[in-house]
């Protein structure tokens, strides 16, 4: 398959367990040779062959973009997802060869901004660690304000207070500590671009809170990946290809189409690219727009569709790939 | 005076719009000339709260004293009214310096004095796409001879002479956020003396 970032082949080269819910993957290149170069927020495809079942899931790089040995990942179990998260947990060990893609960066630095301001939840801190080695190089003005749930599901707590003790605020949600996000985005000095990774309602306060406070949108820079959400399943068919497939229960329409044999576009497979807008030809049924790439007039029109992580309920759905 | 239309040109060539307050917890109006009328105007349509909050920085050139006591009597947090616009820069570097995000900027006259103005908000990492701004007044624009580098302002008619070497140079719509100038390139390179009748800018 050609669609996506260039691949590279690598070895598993360190497996460590974070805390209960984290485990962190070192990647270096099968043949000896240096990774590719990124940006601090950059992802990598990680490819997995789940017992027949192909995945791919984006995962942040925390690693120093200065260092490029290895692509370090860190992976948060999802006991409720599709398995992506529990496959790297269970079967993914030291010495395993496995297939990632280039780096793609869709959360990078803006290197214009006087001061980055920092929010990250959980596991959404994984890009910030790559932004914050690549800002230390520079002398980068940053400020991270960083919420877990306890001080044990903390990940990279203690490495990034004692490394960054005035820059870098931690909020333990069973200690009922909360981000003063108003008082936090009152009073940046102008030029701060604001910066947010976590879950879903706390990326949607943030930005909201940003808005109200006159923050102009292009200062504010998010990053979530959607995975995609299981629903009924589903046929559609395939003009270009004349094909028609079936979309299984917890499988995507991206995954359909490649199972298929059709090399459709994609990069990031979290709705946030915009690589695999695919056009809608016909249909009778309802859309399940999940992506935050299309505009709410786009969902609306019936016309695209981003098989990454959207769905369709009902009679006939003709794509044009 | 309403706002100036323009034809269509190059992607290069900046777009200007129609100022409107936005919510912010403060407002930098910097305008010169006929841009006095774009801050009057906005200001018609604007909540008590907004003036309150507004610093108006303005720079009347030509056009005297026909608006200044209007945009006084408008009762903004600041005024000023300054000579010239390089007489302003200071305050505006000082004022950008010291505000919050939060800050609305709103710019309305000449280009020289919008992009030049622009320039320094983009210069401390504000986007430029953010910046609202109305032309009103002169299409004098401010030009750099692309040969010696040299800035000449208030340039109004195409074919025009460097005024710093004195070359005769063709006003281009190329433009450049980083310098705030259009370029302006020799027009008689290949056959010297062979210069085109000057027009007025349009």
């Amino acid at each position: 398959m050609s669609s996506g970032a260039a691949k590279i082949a690598v070895k598993v080269t360190d497996v460590v367990e974070v805390n209960e819910l984290v485990k962190r993957f070192r990647f270096e290149r099968t043949d000896g040779g240096l990774m590719p170069t990124f940006s601090g927020g950059a992802h990598t495809v990680v490819e997995m062959d789940d017992h027949g079942t192909r995945r791919l899931n984006p995962y942040s790089l925390m690693s120093s973009p200065q260092d490029r040995s290895a692509f370090t990942i860190s992976v948060r179990r999802d006991d409720e997802g599709r398995g992506g998260s529990l496959f790297m947990h269970n079967h993914v060990k030291t010495g395993m060869e496995m297939t990632i893609s280039n780096p793609v960066n869709l959360f990078s630095l803006d290197l214009r901004a006087r001061k980055h301001l920092m929010i990250a939840g959980g596991i959404g801190i994984t890009p910030f660690l790559s932004q914050i080695a690549q800002l230390d190089n520079s002398n980068g003005n940053f400020e991270l304000h960083y919420a877990v749930r306890t001080k044990s599901l903390g990940s990279y707590v203690d490495e990034l207070t004692a490394k960054h003790p005035n820059d870098v605020k931690i909020y333990y949600d069973d200690q009922k500590e909360m981000i003063d996000l108003e008082n936090l985005l009152d009073g940046q000095p102008l030029g701060t671009h604001l910066y947010v990774c976590g879950p879903k309602g706390m990326i949607e306060w943030v930005r909201k809170s940003a808005a109200d406070a006159g923050w102009p949108r292009e200062t504010v820079h998010y990053e979530e990946f959607l995975a995609p959400e299981p629903g009924k399943p589903f046929e559609v068919k395939l003009a270009i290809s004349n094909k028609v497939i079936q979309v299984g229960e917890t499988q995507s329409l991206l995954e359909a189409i490649e199972a298929a044999g059709v090399d459709a576009p994609y990069l990031c497979r979290g709705g946030a690219c915009g690589m695999c807008e695919t056009e809608v030809i016909g249909y009778d049924g309802k859309f399940i727009h999940n992506d935050h790439w299309l505009d709410d007039s786009e969902h609306l029109s019936g016309k695209k569709i981003m098989p990454c992580v959207s769905r369709f309920e009902g009679k006939t759905l003709v794509l044009d790939r | 005076m309403a706002k100036t239309e323009f034809e269509p040109s190059i992607k290069s060539r900046p777009v200007y719009g129609e100022l409107e307050v936005r919510a912010g917890k403060s407002h930098l109006l910097i305008a010169d000339a006929e841009g006095a009328g774009a801050i009057l105007d906005l200001a018609k349509s604007a909540q008590k709260d907004f003036l309150a909050n507004a610093h108006i920085i303005y720079i009347p050139k030509n056009a005297g004293d026909k608006y200044t006591a209007q945009l006084e009597g408008l009762g903004a947090r600041q005024y000023y009214a300054g000579p010239s616009y390089e007489a302003a820069v200071p305050r505006i570097q000082r004022v950008l310096s010291d505000a919050s995000n939060g800050l609305q900027i709103y710019l309305a006259g000449t280009e020289g004095l919008m992009g030049q103005a622009m320039r320094e908000a983009t210069n401390i990492g504000y986007p430029y796409s953010a910046i609202q701004t109305e032309h009103r007044g002169s299409k004098a624009r401010r030009m750099q001879c692309v040969h010696c580098k040299g800035i000449t302002e208030d340039v109004t008619t195409d074919p025009f002479e460097c005024s710093h070497c004195g070359l005769n140079l063709f006003v281009r719509d190329h433009y450049s956020r980083r310098l705030a100038a259009f370029q302006g390139v020799c027009v008689d390179a290949e056959d010297p003396g062979n210069v085109p009748d000057k027009v007025e800018i349009t």
